[in-house]
Order: structure tokens, then sequence, then C-alpha cells
């Protein structure tokens, strides 16, 4: 008997995704054509962009999270150590630090560290520091402050997440050929808990970048304040406002490029197979995080 | 006669209410192979892990040649060493564990020449020089740049074993170093501690694989619920044993 003629085959036709695109362009267009008659003044945002207090804002903006964020990775360290100790006061230390300075509110932490010089005028300190608080704790130094304590609680937990993470028959091999607790943490422990650190730091790094915003309550000038100085003279608010929004894509953006690089240089710590495959994952676009 | 290399005394070890072990003695000569053997809890890998102070033994003693582990005898009493001052006497005790344990984040070489270079200071061209000879000694010189995820677990086990040599320990401890193997995964890595054994070298094998300890044991030690039961050389412990217990436990497992 012939075999039969193949018989030709026809692929499932899915008209939902056709339709659900047409409902998903169509609402941007008559956004775009809302926008566009809008009573913006849109020629007005690229001057406001590049305005001299704009480039201020952006640099407070830059230095504070960079300056917070590094500040809490350290803190988040030590606290995570301490909250992994077998001493056990150590541990209720650290669990109540990550309790209060996680708690509360960001903002609330700034103004309490802002307002300081209220319950004391002077910071006295014998043979350290001896000022007047409202000299020692700027705006800025009070923005720093509750932003990086804030931060370095959830750097804590994220950092013990990571220590947690690396098997302690890791921990006992580094024993066995007679490496101190130090140099266990440093060459192995640490390196291999990066791969869970690194994503979630980098996360709350853009956090911080937006966080930073703020400081704008205290006169801080980051990119908020600096765009009200602009529209507190030209009352074109919205506009101010959009100029400080590109600024925040802008870091934002550069931010979540050096976390990919960050990850996959971290990443190499395990190159299986499986990893390998990740790796090649990472190349096709829209899958960003292929993490294995 | 010569100061045994490892002398234990009267080994007690709890876990809450729990006794894991219920004083166990036991002496190795330098260069004898000495198999523990047993029913699982019965004590083997925890006596093991008391032996290079992982565990922390509630009484009792063990000596490394001569050396008291994990304690300082002052003034009739034994004073508990520091974290630092335990890291030291675990150089000269090479431990291989079940579950290899690479360091994941590191190749294969770069697994063997850390203790060198980072605990005995060793240059690192001339520790690269050794690791390569020793992983040439397991078979894995080709294998050199590998990340352990890359190997399968023979060959893991074997990088293990070489990054413990590369300490030159005086003693050797195998914490039932095929158990996690595929089978045919088992005799590579019995062969090259059939090696070792023959070079000499000092070794103490928690195991379940009764041919190595029939060929390469000098001693064979059965424990039981935390005690030895039986020891003596495999020819006897293993085809004509004394006790019940051992009897009972070779039939299951040679059955």
């Amino acid at each position: 008997m012939a075999a039969p003629e193949p018989l030709p085959i026809v692929r499932l036709r899915h008209w939902g995704r056709w339709v659900a695109a047409a409902i998903i362009i169509a609402l941007l267009v008559l956004l775009g054509v809302a926008l566009g008659n809008a009573q913006i003044a849109w020629d007005q945002v690229p001057d406001f962009v590049f305005y001299k207090v704009m480039a201020t804002g952006l640099l407070n903006t830059v230095v504070l999270a960079v300056l917070s964020q590094a500040v809490a990775i350290v803190l988040g360290i030590v606290i995570a150590l301490l909250r992994r100790s077998a001493n056990p006061v150590a541990r209720w230390f650290a669990a109540g630090y990550i309790w209060i300075f996680r708690g509360l509110p960001v903002l609330l932490q700034i103004l309490l560290w802002y307002n300081l010089a209220l319950v004391f005028p002077v910071i006295d300190i014998p043979f350290l520091v001896h000022e007047q608080t409202n000299v020692l704790i700027s705006a800025f130094t009070a923005a720093f402050l509750g932003l990086a304590l804030n931060e370095s609680a959830y750097m804590a937990e994220i950092v013990r997440a990571g220590l947690n993470s690396v098997d302690s028959g890791q921990t006992e091999a580094a024993k066995s050929i007679g490496m101190t607790p130090a140099a266990t943490l440093r060459r192995v422990v640490l390196p291999q808990a990066m791969r869970v650190i690194i994503p979630p730091t980098g996360n709350d790094f853009i956090n911080m970048l937006k966080g930073t915003s703020m400081a704008s309550v205290i006169g801080v000038t980051e990119l908020i304040h600096a765009a009200n100085n602009i529209s507190s003279n030209n009352l074109l608010v919205m506009e101010t406002l959009l100029a400080a929004a590109v600024w925040y894509m802008v870091v934002v953006t550069v931010a979540g490029v050096g976390q990919h690089y960050l990850e996959r240089a971290f990443g190499q710590a395990d190159r299986g197979p499986l990893a390998r495959a990740g790796k090649a994952l990472r190349g096709v676009p829209l899958v960003r995080s292929a993490r294995v | 006669m010569s100061e045994p290399l490892l002398r234990a005394v009267g080994v007690r070890k709890s876990y809450g209410h729990t006794e894991v072990l219920g004083g166990i003695d036991l002496e190795v000569r330098k260069g004898q192979v000495v198999c523990l053997l047993g029913p699982s809890g019965a004590g083997k890998s925890t006596f093991l892990r008391c032996i290079n102070h992982l565990e922390t033994i509630d009484a009792g003693q063990i000596w490394v040649d001569g050396e008291p582990i994990g304690f300082r005898q002052r003034g009739g009493k034994l004073y508990e060493l520091r974290e630092r001052e335990v890291a030291r006497q675990r150089r000269d005790i090479g431990m291989v564990f079940q579950r290899f344990n690479l360091f994941a984040h590191r190749t294969a070489l770069e697994n063997v020449v850390e203790g060198p270079i980072r605990v005995l200071g060793v240059k690192p061209d001339e520790a690269r020089r050794q690791g390569l000879e020793l992983l040439d000694r397991v078979g894995l010189a080709h294998r050199a740049d590998s990340y352990p995820a890359q190997l399968s677990g023979g060959q893991q086990q074997r990088v293990a074993i070489a990054r413990s040599l590369a300490m030159k320990p005086k003693l050797m401890l195998f914490d039932e170093p095929t158990s996690a193997l595929d089978p045919e995964l088992v005799g590579e890595v019995l062969e090259v501690m059939s090696t070792l054994a023959g070079e000499g070298m000092t070794m103490v094998v928690v195991t379940h694989e009764m041919s190595f300890a029939a060929e390469a044991a000098d001693e064979v030690v059965f424990l039981a619920d935390g005690a030895v039961v039986e020891t003596g050389p495999p020819s006897e412990v293993l085809s004509a044993p004394k006790h019940d217990r051992t009897r009972q436990f070779l039939a299951r497992i040679l059955a």
C-alpha cells in the first residue's frame, strides 16, 4: 500500500492577540493625541533639562544616592554578620536595628535627623567632636543619614539571605584546609553569596536614586528641588518636572545597565552548563535577567 | 613502640540529650589505613569530624602527632582553643567530604592552590606547579581550568582529594567519599585512595565499600550506637566477626 499523501498543516490563528494588539495601539495613539493637544510648552522642556540648577540637582541626586548606598552596603554587611553571630546580644541588637530603621518611613527618618538640633543642640563626644548640631548636620547630611541608615537595614537582610544561600559544606571545606574564619568569609562565602546579593542590591540602588527626591522636603537641591526652583520663577510646573523626569530616566537606565554587567561578572561564580545556558539567553532582547 | 599518629581516648559527644559517641578509643599509627564501618547513626562520621574539630567533643581527648586537638592542656584542665588556633591545627589534617564541597566559584586548580597560597604562604607560581602535579596524580591535569559544576562527581571528588593533599597533611580523613557517587564513578575515586594508601599516607576512612576495606585497610573498626564493637585486621573482622552486631551488619550489607 502506498504511503498516504502528507496533509497540509494549518497553524492555530491567534485572533485574540491581534485584537489585543489593536486595542493597545489605539489607546497609545489616543494618549499621544491627548498629550499633543495638552497645554504643555513642549519646546521649553529641553531647555530646562540643561539649566544650570538642574546640573546641580543631578549632581546632588547622584552623589547622595551613591554615598548612601555605599555606606548602607558596609553597614548592612556588619549588621548581617551580627545577626548571624553566636552572641545572642549581638543578634538581638541586629534584629532591633533592622526593626527600627526598616520600620520607620524614610521621610520621617530624614526629618528626625534634620531636626536633631531641637533635642540635642550640641553634639559632644569627648576628644572627638564638640559642635553645634545645626552646623554638623546640614540638610544634605540629614538626608544622607536618613537614606543610608534606612537602606542599611534592607541591605542587612539582603546580605544575610546571600550568606545563608551558601552551603555550609563550603565553610567546612575551607576550615578543613586550615582557613581562618575571616579568610573563609572573604575568600569562600562572600564571593559565592554575591550572586544572590547583587540583583536585589541593584534594585535597591535604583530605588535609592529615586528616594533622594525626599531630600527636597528639607531643601537639598536635588532634581525635584531644582525643578521647583525653576518653576517658582516661570510657573511652568509640568515642563520643569518633566525635565527632572528626563534625568531620573537617564540615571536609572545607566544604573540598570551597570547592574546587568555586575550580575554577569559575579554570575560566573558557577560556570556549570545551566549557568552557561542562562548566559546564552542574556543576549536575547527582553530576556533581561535570565538567571539560573 | 612509637607514639601513634592519631590517638583518641574516651571521646564523647551528645546533641542535646542524644548521645552520639559514648566513649571512643582509637589508635592509628603512621602509615596505617583504618576503615570505620557500621550502620548509619553509629557515629562514624561524627567521630571523624571530631578528629579535626569540626565537631567539639564533650569529653575525652584526641591527639594528632602528639598535639591535643581543639584544646590546650594547662594545670589539669583542657582549655578550648580559639577558631584561629584550631585552623592552624587543621593544616596537618586533610578531609574529604561525602558531598565533595569543592569551592564552586573556583576552577579545579584554584581549588587546589587556595590552601597552599592563602594558608601556607606558598608563592603562587610554585603552588600552581605543585597543584598541577597533584591534579596529574589524580588523573585530572587536563581539567585544571574546569569549574566544579563542569566535572562529574568522581572527578570532583578526585580534585577534592588533591586539594587536601596540597596541604601536605600528616593524616587524611575520608567521610564516606564515594556515597554520593553514581556506581560507575566509585572505582576511580577508590583507585586514587588505594594508590594513596600504598604510598604510605595515614588514612581514616568512613566507608560502606567493603571491597576497599578488605583490600586497603590495615585495620577495620566496627562501630554501633556510638561505641567500638570490634577492631581488627579486615581478614578477621570482615570474614570471621566475633560479635553478633558485626555479623548482622555484614550480612545485611553483603546481601
